[in-house]
């Protein structure tokens, strides 16, 4: 049960993050189509990365600990946006100057690393939850299922709501902190119930 | 049922007996169409807000309002020498400053090139010597502008169409950008809306960079602000004076101008200020 709710958390923060990419570039380099396009971009090389690098990481050991792991080190690695990302863009904007490959270079530094890490919950997840060849399909479709229902959710929440009500950095850090507490959840659980 | 099938033929025909071109741009659709003897653009089909038009019996003249109150701009520096525009539309700000003032440099900034080639096709927006049109984003020139220490006697926002604000202009920020980019008499006028809940948190932000400013207010709100404070009533009418006979081919003048003048007031001291951080412009100028 916890498995699903930390890939259906991972799939809510990654579209989260990846909406508040487009208006962390903005200031900077415009929200011309291009931007979005950079932002996209990226989001979806990391994933795919990310998909690659968890299927692969779980065939060594896998554990809900090791998933909680994941979960923290996407939230720790999204501080740099909160703590670095003016400065970033300012030194960006002043070495490049076509906004399309500003944009591209500052989404790859700000959002890459979490992005990928967030890519590698749910195939790991899926190594969790198979029980048995036949019903590996099953298990998948289910995972696919939460971890994509947790994007739209994250998707609509902060592009209605959030940003209606909240500052872009104190949105960023309440995500950083959910995925921190449902990482611990997941390392301590396996603590409790080895 | 009939009543309903009647009224949109009919307003079908409407549209297409007068239309000129449309076009679906990166951005928009846009649509050019005669009514009368105007011309207009739009964006949108059913989008009853109209962008720019241009009269064809007088084409200089200024059909809006909110055109004519941004020519108040001159009443607080009546010769500026370099102007920034940014929004273009039908060219129609441009087009007439230029006229008016023909040896000022002016950048023209105009996101989306689809509507830089209408106004040049439908709206005789010819860009003089002194003037270059820049497609990007308004944001992105206005920083680099900043970065190269390029300053402006006069700063013209016109960013905004009758439903979407592009956030990233509407910003502490950005204001902050857009003031360090003004000389020591430098002028800026911005075309905003008039109403909605988004007008008093746009009061406090424009507030919080320039402390008071002048608004003139008909369907639009115009804001002017000076690098260097307001000029009070003396210095405005001398000013209107100085710009009447130039202002007159255009159908602008001091007597519709002066009275509209006003200080913007009255907005709750606890109005939140717009920022890169939060910006949530057009949720808040929708009726949620």
């Amino acid at each position: 049960m916890l498995v699903f709710a930390l890939a259906g958390w991972s799939g809510f923060f990654v579209m989260a993050i990846e909406l508040l990419g487009g208006r962390i570039l903005a200031p900077t380099f415009g929200n011309s189509i291009y931007v979005w396009g950079a932002v996209i971009t990226v989001f979806m090389l990391a994933l795919a990365v990310g998909y690659l690098l968890g299927g692969r990481f779980s065939m060594h050991a896998p554990s809900l600990r090791r998933l909680g792991t994941l979960l923290i080190a996407a939230g720790l690695t999204t501080l740099p946006v909160v703590l670095f990302g003016n400065a970033a863009l300012d030194a960006i904007f002043d070495r490049v100057n076509d906004p399309r490959y500003g944009s591209l270079v500052a989404s790859t530094l700000l959002f890459f690393v979490p992005t990928a890490i967030s890519g590698a919950v749910s195939p790991y997840a899926v190594r969790l939850v198979v029980s048995t060849v036949d019903a590996s399909g099953k298990s998948a479709g289910s995972l696919y299922f939460v971890s994509t229902f947790g994007s739209a959710a994250g998707t609509l929440l902060t592009s209605f709501y959030l940003v209606l009500l909240f500052e872009v950095n104190a949105i960023l850090v309440g995500l950083m902190a959910v995925s921190i507490v449902l990482g611990l959840m997941a390392v301590l659980f396996r603590r409790v119930a080895p | 049922m009939l009543a309903l099938v009647a009224l949109f033929a009919c307003g079908a025909t409407a549209v297409v007996a007068n239309e000129l071109h449309s076009e679906r741009s990166l951005y928009r659709n846009i649509i050019v169409y005669e009514e009368g003897s105007t011309r207009c653009m739009k964006f949108g089909r059913q989008a009853t807000g109209r962008q720019t038009c241009q009269s064809l019996t007088e084409p200089d003249r200024l059909v809006f309002d909110y055109t004519r109150m941004m020519m108040a701009a001159l009443y607080l520096n009546p010769s500026p020498q370099r102007i920034l525009i940014i929004g273009l539309g039908g060219g129609t700000l441009p087009r007439t400053l230029q006229k008016i003032l023909p040896t000022a440099r002016i950048d023209a900034v105009e996101v989306d090139p689809a509507v830089v080639r209408v106004a040049r096709t439908y709206f005789e927006f010819v860009p003089g010597q002194y003037t270059n049109v820049f497609e990007e984003d308004g944001r992105v020139f206005a920083k680099r502008m900043g970065r190269q220490r390029v300053r402006y006697d006069l700063v013209m926002l016109d960013a905004f169409d009758h439903e979407y604000i592009p956030e990233h202009l509407l910003t502490r920020e950005f204001l902050l950008e857009i003031k360090g980019l003004l000389t020591e008499h430098g002028v800026l006028a911005a075309n905003t809306f008039a109403s909605s809940r988004l007008y008093d948190f746009e009061s406090a932000t424009y507030f919080s960079v320039f402390g008071d400013f002048y608004r003139l207010k008909k369907a639009n709100r115009v804001i002017l602000v000076r690098a260097d404070g307001l000029p009070d009533r003396d210095e405005l009418e001398r000013n209107a004076d100085r710009v009447e006979a130039r202002l007159q081919p255009f159908g602008v003048g001091r007597e519709w101008l002066l009275p509209l003048f006003a200080v913007e007031s009255g907005w709750p001291k606890v109005t939140r200020l717009l920022t890169d951080q939060y910006s949530p412009s057009n949720l808040l100028n929708g009726s949620f």
